[in-house]
């Protein structure tokens, strides 16, 4: 039999509804492939090889009943450790959540399990996503499938890497900066951070609330699509869900097409700082959809520069407020519990053993910015610039359908790289970040390699507010430009693995 | 805390454009006692110098908005969200202290939070 990991989410769903596969025979060869290769990629934190084996044979057993099952029944995906899933362990890459097992599913996991969706377990990234790398894990970095010596990027390393590797054909991911797209481009696979409120955060352990985006990743445009729909949709269990049908997602993946769809180049998002391989495949791909049709135009905006500063007072003055939660008082880890300590003793031991270095350092800028005498200069001038990015799209979609931007700034950097210069980590999201704060939608799509070191880089396709269907028409009509090009998908030029028995 | 005067936005972003913002380490320390993080004296050192540099990067945005920008707090304007009054089920007592640290007699068991004297 032909390897069932190699094929798309789309092939296993046709293997299975020909009956030429079974879901469970589909999980069990992802189990083995994540046991051959995930010693050395290390993108799982936990693998619920029983769950998965026994969701699977559920999706048989429903399939041979003759139910009516959705188009991805059966097919196993991979799920980014900051979403909970009752009783399997969920720890957020932190040590002060190590052994928790959350008492509910969130609605993005209630979602993949009516899809008939079958979870293999939980992928590592930055503790509470806070990182560009998932060296911030608590527990391991995950290694770049493409090369095991770079990150895989972050903080959704995990995910991309889990799908880069073929342990698994999707993954879902959460976009607060960039977390889905920039791992995305690192590995050479698709991540789309849906619009803000068009996927539910509920039982997404929350770093910045009003950011924080679960998204889908997978190789395929198309895989990446028929996820995004079976998780998105308004969710009374979030109060900022979007109550609008899910757009066409799917419908657009199919179609592919350009021809006469207006795309802006974003001026501000190139140049100085930009890995030269990276801008060659930027620029080709916008070529290549010059040439089948699109008309491409340069787009100016000006306050993209401002976007970074911003965020890094957004993000830290919700995420320290946010994590106040975590006192050691009603679950997770508690330090110093001896009879003889005060509560707050205690909160303020655990919190400095259950804590690593980049979230104090968030915790404590966000506790800065918030605090009196600071709040105005600050987070009030933060939150004004946020009006002035969103101002920028508008003015931008006035003239045109779509912007692009390279994904990041360079290819993956080696282990160690800028693991200790926070500045050097936080400028991997310089094209990403101005879309959170702004709330639109937007998706990485491998484009290529760059000639320096042969990896990865990803063309960003930022779409209006609830038009993430046009993230799908550009995405896969590059993907199939390109593999026409190639001969094949970008994936299929990666290394092989080192299998271990 | 954002009420604490109008006019004090232009003044600190004046000050900020005459002095890059930065921040000393027995401020990083009031910080770290104000989050209830316990840092030890090596953490201090390492983390106060980052953190006074991250600090000049993010003041970049004094610089930027006029005062008749107004601010946006959430992407999109949805307010007033109200779900319907109706009773849910919930999570279980068991199912709820289920990831204590310690408990006892069905509730969280808590180190004491008066001082002693």
């Amino acid at each position: 039999m032909t390897d069932l990991t190699r094929k798309t989410a789309v092939e296993l769903a046709e293997l299975m509804t020909s009956g030429q596969a079974s879901s469970v025979e589909i999980t069990q060869a992802h189990l083995d492939r994540i046991a051959a290769v995930d010693g050395a990629v290390q993108a799982f934190l936990h693998v619920d090889t029983e769950g998965a084996l026994a969701q699977a044979a559920e999706v048989d057993r429903k399939r041979g009943a003759g139910e009516q099952l959705g188009p991805l029944a059966g097919v196993p995906l991979a799920l980014k450790d900051v979403l909970t899933q009752e009783g399997v362990p969920t720890t957020a890459g932190s040590k002060i959540l190590e052994g928790w097992k959350p008492p509910y599913d969130s609605t993005v996991v209630k979602r993949l399990r009516s899809a008939g969706i079958v979870i293999l377990g939980k992928t590592n990234m930055d503790e509470f996503a806070m990182g560009s790398s998932t060296e911030n894990s608590a527990y391991f970095t995950t290694h770049n499938p493409w090369d095991l010596g770079r990150i895989p990027g972050g903080s959704g390393g995990g995910s991309s890497a889990a799908v880069a590797a073929y342990e698994a054909p999707l993954a879902i991911g959460t976009d607060t900066g960039g977390s889905i797209r920039q791992p995305g481009a690192f590995t050479g696979t698709v991540g789309v951070k849906p619009t803000y409120g068009g996927t539910s955060r509920y039982g997404l352990i929350a770093l910045a609330s009003s950011l924080d985006t679960p998204g889908p990743c997978a190789r395929t445009t198309l895989d990446t699509a028929l996820l995004h729909e079976a998780i998105a949709g308004y969710d009374p269990m979030d109060s900022t869900s979007i109550k609008q049908d899910v757009p066409p997602v799917v419908d657009a993946a199919r179609r592919a097409d350009v021809n006469g769809l207006r795309i802006g180049v974003v001026k501000e998002l190139g140049g100085e700082g930009y890995q030269p391989g990276v801008e060659a495949r930027f620029h080709e791909s916008v070529e290549l959809l010059t040439k089948l049709g699109a008309e491409v135009v340069e787009v100016s905006c000006p306050h993209f520069q401002y976007a970074l500063p911003a965020y890094y007072l957004i993000l830290p003055s919700e995420a320290s407020s946010n994590l106040a939660k975590f006192d050691a008082m009603r679950y997770g880890l508690r330090v110093g519990d001896d009879g003889v300590n005060s509560a707050e003793k205690v909160m303020s031991l655990t919190r400095e053993a259950g804590f690593g270095d980049e979230v104090k350092r968030r915790i404590m800028l966000g506790t800065h910015a918030l605090s009196s005498g600071y709040y105005d200069a600050y987070y009030g001038q933060a939150q004004k610039v946020r009006t002035l990015i969103q101002r920028d799209f508008a003015n931008a979609y006035e003239q045109v359908d779509v912007l692009v931007s390279p994904a990041t700034p360079t290819t993956a950097f080696p282990i160690g790289d800028r693991a200790d210069d926070p500045i050097a980590m936080y400028k991997n999201d310089l094209c990403t970040i101005p879309v959170n704060l702004a709330g639109n939608a937007a998706a990485s799509f491998p484009c290529g390699l760059a000639d320096e070191d042969d990896l990865p880089v990803g063309f960003h396709v930022m779409a209006p507010v609830m038009r993430d269907d046009l993230l799908y028409q550009v995405g896969s009509a590059l993907e199939a430009a390109l593999a026409e090009q190639w001969g094949g998908v970008l994936m299929a030029q990666a290394p092989e693995l080192e299998v271990t028995r | 805390m954002a009420g604490s005067g109008r006019n004090q936005p232009v003044i600190l972003r004046n000050q900020l454009d005459q002095f890059m913002p930065s921040i000393t380490r027995e401020e990083v320390a009031h910080l770290a006692r104000l989050a209830r993080i316990e840092l030890t004296d090596a953490e201090l050192d390492h983390l106060a110098p980052q953190l006074d540099q991250i600090i000049a990067l993010v003041g970049q945005v004094s610089q930027v908005a006029a005062d008749d920008i107004p601010p946006t707090s959430h992407a999109l304007p949805i307010t007033n969200v109200m779900r319907p009054d109706e009773n849910v089920p919930c999570l279980t007592p068991e199912q709820a202290l289920a990831g204590a640290p310690a408990a006892e007699e069905q509730r969280f068991r808590v180190p004491r939070i008066l001082e002693e004297d």
